[in-house]
């Protein structure tokens, strides 16, 4: 097995957990974690394929090293702001449930 | 452009840079001179915006081709280009447009009365305005998909606290649904971009669509790109989060999201399978988005009709004509197969954006000043409204009927151009979806034209005032709309298309059409005329509109929403790779 398919493998299994605990979890701290961690999924797979070197003639293509940093950064600020959502709801209403509220009549 | 050419920037392109950046810079300046100043700050680039709006129009006319800016002079590959096209032009007028209307309005509830002190949620209104209309533009004038994929989360990132500025933990609930679930969508759009990029080397769209091949990886990256993007557009049956966050928001951050967020990642769809992709896309594949449409205005509408609170009416009525944006893609394919009818569904399908945007800020605006002034906004106790608020209630019918389409509207230019491209690719069920979507539209218009203007049974008392300026940017908006079309044809689009517009055949089709909203009120709105229940009398249609609403209530649970979200991107992959 080359490093690649190593590589790609992992991506996929990330992925799959992550795109599980979306489904399957109920809490959104929960939700958010398998969000991570499919995101790392994705960004595993996209380094590895900076190592098969898209542009000819390098080692490694540099242009998904940049993208990468980029869309990482932007999972980030997207985690912290989706935590900041929930404390905020867990401070307003003491549940932490996405379910919605009993209609109103 | 073939490979290994590089591109030069063309006049006028240093205007894309700044279209996208005024907003930001206003935006950060307003962070720094703190709350007292950013509504000054944003009223001064309104009309900048325009300005510059106007300015890239009168560019792009000069020119023959898309402007394009490339950033520090790097050509694509490498570097990273802005594009404008005509679809560009027209989407970054109207949303000017449109936020300033928006704006006008927002004055009367986030404006800074004299002597007042800062409010938390004025300082969060403004900035994120700014911040959705940035990250709009450069949604439009982004050149390549991992670009779009930034200014996407941005607007997300703007769109969200929108939802919860009230901060109650209804609004909060629906605020974190609206982001978990378009953070999957995210994913999976930039899961299809990794993919695209290791199997062509570049994300630039021009590029791209040269270098694509019908063959395994493009289908999964436009099929997971495509799932992604209907989820942070709330297409049927990805709309869980939107009636929640369409319906708790305060009127003018309600207007802002149905009008205006929900267009970013549409636009991004109509880029990927008209532009980058028509060498990957097919006819087959092209059906399953305009099938979720046609099933996002039956379930979206009918729900509109089933609602109590007219806000909630109005944020389902976007489920359904978001279903509407959608129907443009078959239609870009002729009776053989090809893309050849592409620039027609592209003009119908701006057009009826620019339509909805319009026409849906200037209803919410409408919703809220009568929320605002009545202190409530059941509809079966709406009677009277009409004479309290003659200005917003006009807004609200004026919308309505620019979305039904009657001439001369945007809609109804978008839908001739559609019914055109559907007669001439013999694609003739579509022509059913196009009418019995607009007799839908009729449906919720009559429902409230038929209480607006009862008389109250007791005169309404302690009407609070709301400001006339507010009243009159969502009347403005919704009147924009209905003579968009005639815009369109002074603009870019042929003028012979409105020859016929005020024959007595076309005329005819307003009638027809309330007529048949009429007939679908009768059948299925929980009480068509009055607040007393007309139930009994039509036990079998009542049943089939709890029916929708039990359909609903389940799609738009997290485990079956996001169940659909996987059997989209599947199904969308299959179409694409059987052919």
């Amino acid at each position: 097995m080359t490093i690649e398919t190593l590589f790609a493998l992992t991506a996929c299994a990330l992925v799959g957990i992550g795109l599980y605990g979306l489904i399957a979890q109920p809490h959104p701290l929960r939700k958010l974690v398998a969000f991570n961690i499919m995101g790392s999924g994705v960004f595993v797979l996209f380094g590895a394929l900076a190592k098969r070197g898209a542009a000819a003639g390098l080692p490694a293509d540099p242009v998904p090293q940049a993208l990468l940093i980029t869309a990482i950064v932007v999972a980030f600020a997207a985690t912290a702001v989706t935590v900041a959502l929930l404390v905020r709801l867990i401070e307003a209403t003491d549940s932490a449930s996405l379910a919605d509220a009993p209609p109103r009549e | 452009m073939a490979p290994g050419e590089l591109l030069t920037g063309t006049e006028g392109g240093a205007l894309l840079a700044a279209a996208v950046l005024l907003p930001f810079v206003g935006m950060l300046a307003g962070l720094l001179l703190g709350g007292r100043w950013l509504p000054r700050v944003a009223f001064v680039l309104m009309p900048l915006g325009l300005g510059v709006a106007l300015a890239i129009a009168s560019a792009r006319a000069d020119a023959d081709g898309p402007l394009v800016y490339l950033l520090g002079g790097w050509s694509p590959p490498l570097g990273i280009a802005l594009r404008a096209d005509g679809a560009a032009v027209a989407m970054l007028l109207a949303v000017a447009g449109v936020v300033c209307g928006i704006g006008a309005f927002a004055r009367g509830d986030f404006g800074l009365a004299p002597g007042a002190g800062e409010s938390r949620g004025a300082f969060a209104y403004w900035l994120l305005l700014l911040a959705v209309w940035g990250a709009l533009n450069l949604v439009f004038v982004s050149g390549d998909l991992f670009t779009l994929y930034v200014a996407l989360e941005l607007l997300t990132f703007a769109g969200v606290p929108l939802v919860c500025l009230a901060g109650s933990g209804e609004t909060l609930r629906a605020a974190l649904r609206y982001i978990l679930f378009a953070l999957c969508g995210s994913v999976l759009y930039l899961l299809g971009a990794v993919l695209l990029y290791g199997g062509y080397g570049t994300l630039d769209m021009p590029l791209l669509a040269g270098a694509l091949q019908p063959e395994p990886i493009a289908y999964a990256a436009l099929a997971l790109m495509t799932a992604g993007l209907f989820a942070k557009t709330a297409l049927f049956p990805l709309h869980l989060w939107l009636p929640p966050a369409h319906g708790g928001a305060p009127a003018a951050a309600s207007a802002v999201l149905s009008a205006l967020v929900i267009k970013g990642s549409w636009f991004l769809v109509l880029r990927l399978w008209l532009d980058v992709m028509p060498g990957v896309a097919n006819a087959a594949a092209a059906q399953l988005p305009a099938a979720l449409g046609a099933a996002a205005i039956v379930t979206g509408s009918v729900v509109a009709l089933r609602q109590q609170r007219l806000k909630l009416l109005v944020a389902y009525s976007t489920v359904a004509q978001i279903g509407y944006l959608f129907l443009l893609f078959p239609l870009a394919f002729d009776a053989a197969g090809d893309m050849t009818l592409r620039e027609v569904a592209t003009s119908a399908g701006v057009l009826q954006a620019i339509a909805h945007a319009t026409a849906k800020a200037g209803m919410f605006m409408a919703a809220g000043l009568v929320y605002a002034a009545l202190g409530h906004d059941r509809i079966d106790d709406l009677a009277g409204a009409a004479k309290a608020l003659p200005v917003a209630v006009a807004a609200f019918l004026v919308g309505g009927l620019a979305l039904m389409g009657a001439v001369p509207s945007g809609a109804y230019l978008a839908k001739k151009l559609l019914l055109g491209s559907a007669a001439t690719s013999g694609q003739w069920w579509w022509t059913w979806v196009l009418q019995g979507g607009a007799a839908f539209t009729a449906g919720y218009v009559v429902l409230v034209a038929l209480r607006v203007f009862r008389r109250p049974p007791a005169p309404l008392a302690d009407l609070k005032p709301v400001s006339a300026l507010s009243q009159w940017a969502a009347l403005g908006l919704a009147v924009a709309s209905l003579l968009l079309s005639l815009a369109a044809v002074w603009g870019p689009l042929p003028p012979d298309l409105l020859a016929k517009a005020f024959s007595l055949e076309e005329l005819a089709m307003l009638p027809v059409l309330f007529g048949a909203g009429a007939l679908l009120v009768a059948a299925l709105a929980r009480s068509p005329l009055t607040g007393s229940s007309g139930g009994a009398a039509r036990p079998g249609f009542a049943g089939l509109g709890t029916a929708f609403e039990a359909g609903d209530r389940l799609v738009r649970q997290w485990a079956p929403a996001m169940l659909a979200l996987l059997l989209v991107a599947g199904t969308c992959g299959w179409l694409l790779a059987r052919g």
